[in-house]
């Protein structure tokens, strides 16, 4: 355990060091100032008009959204990199499982993505001051609890595509396409398709997340779901280490 | 330490090693010697747990490459051939890093201490990125001595350094070596023949042979061949050195010069000598044409350079 945390801090310091890191936090941040102001100024608007409050949770289905896309290029060069720089041959003679490794590799990701969730903690507390008595908490909470379970499964997944491949931007168009095909594809039969149309709503990423936890709802069957996958990409990742070595 | 037996290695169809058996003891600096593709690096990627071999074992600080991989990567210190490093990492950072993967206590502390042995003191805060190759060489030497191991396993150690601190590190393996296993490739003949105790051989997957370096140069030659020159015509001098009893071999060079050789171990330079003075010729040079560790190797791995 200790070996994970050892190489997750190595792993978050080095994404400082790069300006992709930086622009995907920027190409996320961005947006999403942009789409808080919009949310502030049509709700005041409508308010005039006896509208509703303004709500908080739209903008993290924004991060997610925009995670699909950007979390690639966090995780892309995840274990690639190591792999073409050689350095892989340090890890794989040093004293480390090789899910030590890989789950070193997620949790830095992870801990990148959870300090720019932090920062987009400013928008409901914003929001808050404009409602009275005040937003539901509650709901903050879930949508959070929802978006660092989307984003850990996409980084798991991300991560072990990135072991599979010497080549980092092989490693990012196939997370990339993998993510684009279980967000917005996998659920388009399902309305052609009755009983097993179910099973591919529930592959579906997003439904896990946009019609359940981030409107509040949290059940266990989501949870699994994302957990899952979590652990599906960890594991690919593992035995991809592996396989390299007996190759 | 190191025990070594029936280690053979495929890379799909092409086997990289065959049925190699060897050990290496405490205290002994073993030379793994042998020209590009024989084997020598997969070899030392067998020995330090990076992956397993297709057939065979090996026996590591006491424990089976395989079967407890982790506890043999715990003893091993590694130089691999590429050096590879984090490039942009600076070096204090990425040493106390890997330090911190060994559970190294008093990690700060340790890694100013082996870059002080290494001579790197001055660059700790400088970027892995912007060292020289040299330099950078040492930065893997010193992640390969970071946690005091056991068995030492160093490729091709000395490759892109000066002369000076190619000096400086074959002292720092010498003196390494009192103490634990050190096993290291190199395809400098004279290194291995100045730094290590014992020399492995090895071409196209195989051990040709292993012994002393002193050993190898006896045993290869089997006698040893001298030649002498003399001032002036030199007609019947072939002749002369006939006669010595225990003399053969005799050849007649185009300069004049006249080689021939004995058996080792019956140095039969005065006779010769007194032979050569007694037919009346001024005798300028009676050398021992000892066989180099050079010609023994093209000997043993039958390379094209040889044919050249």
């Amino acid at each position: 355990m200790r070996n994970i945390w050892t190489i997750a801090k190595r792993e978050y310091d080095n994404y400082f060091n790069s300006p992709l890191a930086y622009v995907v936090a920027f190409a996320i941040l961005l947006p999403l100032g942009i789409y808080f102001a919009l949310i502030l100024w049509v709700s005041a608007e409508q308010s005039f008009m006896g509208g509703g409050a303004p709500e908080a949770t739209p903008i993290n289905w924004l991060f997610v959204f925009l995670m699909i896309f950007l979390s690639p290029a966090l995780t892309m060069r995840a274990l690639s990199d190591e792999a073409r720089m050689g350095t892989l041959e340090l890890m794989l003679t040093a004293p480390v499982r090789d899910f030590e490794l890989v789950a070193g590799k997620w949790l830095g990701a992870m801990l990148f993505v959870l300090s720019l969730a932090l920062i987009t903690l400013v928008y409901p507390i914003i929001l808050n001051n404009f409602v009275t008595p005040s937003i539901d908490w509650m709901v903050i909470l879930s949508s959070y609890i929802g978006l660092i379970l989307v984003v850990s499964a996409l980084l798991a997944i991300g991560v072990g595509v990135s072991a599979i491949f010497t080549n980092q931007f092989a490693a990012f168009f196939t997370t990339l396409g993998l993510f684009f095909f279980l967000w917005f594809m996998i659920s388009l039969p399902a309305s052609y398709l009755q009983e097993s149309g179910e099973i591919l709503n529930y592959l579906s990423l997003s439904n896990h997340f946009s019609q359940s936890m981030n409107i509040g709802t949290i059940n266990l069957g989501d949870i699994a779901y994302y957990l899952s996958l979590t652990v599906l990409g960890l594991f690919v990742g593992t035995t991809a280490i592996e396989i390299r070595r007996w190759r | 330490m190191i025990k070594v037996s029936g280690l053979t290695k495929d890379y799909g169809a092409r086997r990289a090693i065959q049925n190699l058996s060897f050990d290496a003891q405490q205290g002994e600096i073993v030379g793994f010697l042998g020209p590009n593709g024989a084997g020598k690096t997969t070899t030392m990627r067998i020995l330090t747990g990076y992956m397993p071999p297709t057939d065979g074992e090996a026996i590591v600080a006491g424990y089976d490459v395989v079967e407890e991989s982790l506890e043999v990567r715990k003893r091993v210190g590694y130089l691999p051939e590429t050096v590879p490093l984090y490039t942009d990492m600076a070096v204090f950072d990425y040493l106390k890093f890997m330090g911190e993967l060994r559970h190294i206590p008093n990690v700060d502390d340790r890694v100013d201490e082996v870059l002080d042995m290494v001579g790197l003191i001055d660059r700790a805060n400088g970027y892995i990125g912007n060292l020289s190759k040299g330099m950078r060489q040492r930065v893997g030497l010193a992640q390969a001595l970071l946690h005091r191991p056991e068995v030492l396993i160093l490729d091709e150690p000395t490759i892109g350094l000066d002369p000076g601190q190619v000096v400086e590190v074959r002292e720092l393996i010498r003196e390494i070596g009192k103490e634990r296993t050190v096993l290291l490739s190199t395809h400098l003949l004279h290194e291995a023949q100045n730094i290590c105790d014992r020399v492995l051989i090895i071409n196209k997957g195989k051990i040709v042979a292993e012994d002393t370096t002193e050993n190898l140069q006896a045993r290869l030659i089997g006698a040893e061949r001298v030649i002498v020159r003399v001032r002036g015509e030199a007609d019947e001098l072939a002749d002369a050195i006939k006669s010595v009893k225990g003399v053969r071999g005799v050849e007649t060079k185009e300069d004049g010069a006249v080689e021939f050789e004995f058996a080792s171990g019956k140095d039969l330079r005065p006779e010769v000598a007194k032979q050569v003075i007694k037919s009346g010729y001024d005798l300028l040079e009676l050398r021992p044409l000892g066989m180099s560790l050079e010609e023994i190797f093209l000997e043993l791995t039958g390379s094209d350079a040889k044919k050249k």
